[in-house]
């Protein structure tokens, strides 16, 4: 801090709570600790958030995910019968925790990014030197954990209910963690653009919920007529889901390499979108 | 330029033209320099917002440039942003977070940190007397709190420059009175504080330095006392024992009749009130008591900006940026 002579005595007897207050710059901290601290705490805040609602962020996904287990395992299950081999409940418990992952970690994005934006507390990071990198992936972040908390909760409920092989780990993981990153992302662009409270629907209930639901989680597609199937080729939700599955039960109705295409293409295409939109300030500068 | 001589703020030409088509800066020049207490006054819509936002990267300019401390923010917009602290006209802070989460995370945003930030938190937080309430939920501190809590969140990065929008708007005199020896204390300890205020007491007070900002453009730009030495006359109120019920003719003096009785007396510069006195003898008023009519200074606020809208009104644009 710059001390003019008139004050200088009064800093020596440390009344002046401003000189205890060391300017930023004059600490010898590099820019890249710098930003890895602006993304640190913005991850510590987004999981604080999470964890400060849980009854609004991980109890209801959790409880409605059962109802679909109860229903497509002891209600109806039986009743259904086989599907490729598997067991119905089986058959959809990949799709299940898919959807439960993917849900959320838009959901938390779009609601934690708008609220902000709502609230105007944006600008605490908006004025800050944070880089737009920083701000974009301490929020994905959050969404990412929410996704996954989320997901491994209800995976290890389904347990309960079904016998589930886990056949490939490693992959089951890679598909969960991408696609919770793509839609992370894809929540926040939603935000960006939201205006209002209806804005940050829009995109669940006409886009994801449809997609979702016709992107193979109850049923494989192999069943569908035409030109059903050569439709549901372009819904990348079903790449998702199919590639989850393959995971946990060893069977997916297209090839895996073509979901981590679609998946990588997601992820690069909705990151380069919301960077390109923070730094024009869309949304969030007038 | 090193940052040892350049001002702490220079704005060169400074345009903005919102979405909707309003111009609400037309060319602002402006230079504040190191360890200054500066005012920016002006009008409702005059742009002291839109200056704000745009120093600070919450609006996009639309021609111009600024530099802080010779940090042009084209070339290093981080490193300006690292020297700067804002207090917003509006409430913006989480309502559903904690004081001290508030004021930790910010510190985190500059790269501090996270025990360190909780520190210097703490610290703001007790400055602003907030440290009982800092495990409060925001929402449920009061105005003037929610106020104090900007403060502490601007401060917490020791910034060089302080930049405050109306900090006492809505906030009641105990209060505004402890913000400015507040300010003071900053501003001793070699912080530059630019402040906007629609108070002009409050400018007078504090601030070392005023512009005047009236539809975009800076329509005054100088020293305080300067600024008050520009007065030409300056009006007082006198009430008399008994009511009077004319205006009593006082050589050298212009005087009016006040509807409960009492007179008005303009009084030029340079001229004694013991000649106002003398001349009130002669004349057999009694006087009981005497004030100044108004702020001076808010006086003379309105006419700068009379003036302002008197030239807008009959000379074209100059400086006119086509949408
Ligand atoms: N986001 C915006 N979109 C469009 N016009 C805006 C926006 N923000 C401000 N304006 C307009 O720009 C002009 C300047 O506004 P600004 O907020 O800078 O004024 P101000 O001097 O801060 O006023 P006040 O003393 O009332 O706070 C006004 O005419 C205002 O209506
Ligand atoms: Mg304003």
């Amino acid at each position: 801090m710059t001390k003019p002579e008139a004050t200088e005595d009064r800093n020596q007897t440390g009344r002046n709570p401003m000189q205890t207050l060391r300017s930023i710059s004059d600490e010898q901290r590099s820019r890249l600790s710098e930003a890895w601290v602006g993304f640190a705490t913005t991850v510590r805040r987004e999981i604080h958030r999470v964890l400060r609602i849980w009854p609004q962020t991980l109890l209801p996904p959790v409880i409605t995910t059962c109802l679909y287990f109860i229903i497509f395992g002891p209600v109806l299950g039986d009743r259904i019968g086989q599907m490729q081999g598997y067991t119905y409940l089986q058959y959809v418990t990949p799709g299940l925790i898919m959807m439960a992952v993917l849900t959320n970690s838009y959901q938390n994005v779009v609601s934690s990014f708008f609220g902000a934006k709502f609230q105007h507390h944006i600008e605490e990071v908006l004025v800050s030197p944070m880089s737009s990198q920083s701000i974009l992936l301490g929020y994905a972040v959050g969404g990412v954990f929410r996704g996954l908390v989320i997901g491994a909760v209800v995976g290890l409920v389904a347990l309960l209910f079904a016998d589930l092989p886990v056949v490939h780990p490693v992959l089951t993981i890679a598909v969960a963690v991408l696609t919770s990153v793509a839609f992370s992302f894809g929540g926040f662009i939603n935000a960006m653009v939201a205006r209002n409270f209806d804005d940050i629907s829009i995109v669940p209930t006409f886009v994801l919920t449809p997609l979702t639901m016709l992107g193979g989680v109850f049923y494989s597609v192999t069943l569908l007529a035409e030109p059903w199937q050569t439709l549901s080729y372009a819904n990348p939700i079903l790449y998702m889901v199919n590639a989850f599955r393959y995971g946990i039960l060893g069977r997916s109705d297209m090839p895996i390499a073509v979901a981590f295409g679609v998946l990588t293409l997601f992820i690069v295409g909705f990151y380069m979108a919301a960077m390109w939109m923070l730094r024009r300030g869309i949304g969030i500068r007038s | 330029m090193s940052i040892s001589t350049s001002p702490a703020l220079r704005l060169r030409g400074l345009h903005k033209t919102y979405a909707n088509g309003v111009q609400a800066l037309k060319g602002i020049d402006l230079e504040v320099n190191r360890g200054e207490f500066f005012g920016l006054l002006g009008p409702n819509g005059a742009g002291k917002s839109t200056i704000i936002g745009i120093v600070t990267s919450l609006i996009n300019r639309s021609g111009g440039s600024i530099e802080v401390f010779g940090i042009n923010t084209d070339e290093d917009l981080e490193g300006a942003k690292r020297l700067i602290g804002v207090v917003p006209q509006e409430i913006n802070i989480n309502q559903f977070e904690q004081p001290l989460r508030i004021v930790a995370q910010q510190a985190g945003y500059y790269g501090i940190p996270w025990r360190e930030a909780r520190e210097r938190a703490g610290e703001c937080l007790r400055w602003m007397g907030l440290w009982d309430k800092r495990t409060a939920m925001s929402r449920t501190l009061s105005g003037g709190m929610k106020r104090r809590l900007m403060i502490a969140r601007a401060l917490v990065h020791g910034p060089r420059l302080l930049i405050l929008d109306e900090p006492t708007a809505g906030v009641d005199i105990e209060i505004r009175r402890a913000t400015w020896s507040l300010l003071e204390e900053i501003n001793d300890a070699g912080t530059t504080i630019i402040l906007t205020t629609h108070y002009l007491e409050e400018a007078e007070a504090l601030c070392k330095k005023i512009a005047i900002i009236d539809n975009g453009r800076i329509v005054k730009d100088t020293d305080t006392r300067s600024l008050l030495r520009q007065l030409v006359t300056e009006t007082f109120v006198l009430d008399p024992m008994q009511p009077l019920e004319r205006a009593p003719t006082l050589p050298g003096f212009a005087t009016r009749l006040r509807e409960d009785g009492s007179i008005e007396v303009d009084i030029e510069k340079g001229v004694g009130l013991n000649e106002l006195f003398h001349a009130l003898d002669d004349a057999h008023i009694q006087i009981s008591s005497m004030r100044n009519k108004a702020n001076r200074l808010e006086e003379l606020f309105l006419r700068l900006v009379d003036e302002s809208k008197g030239r807008a009104a009959s000379a074209p644009e100059p400086n006119e940026v086509t949408p």
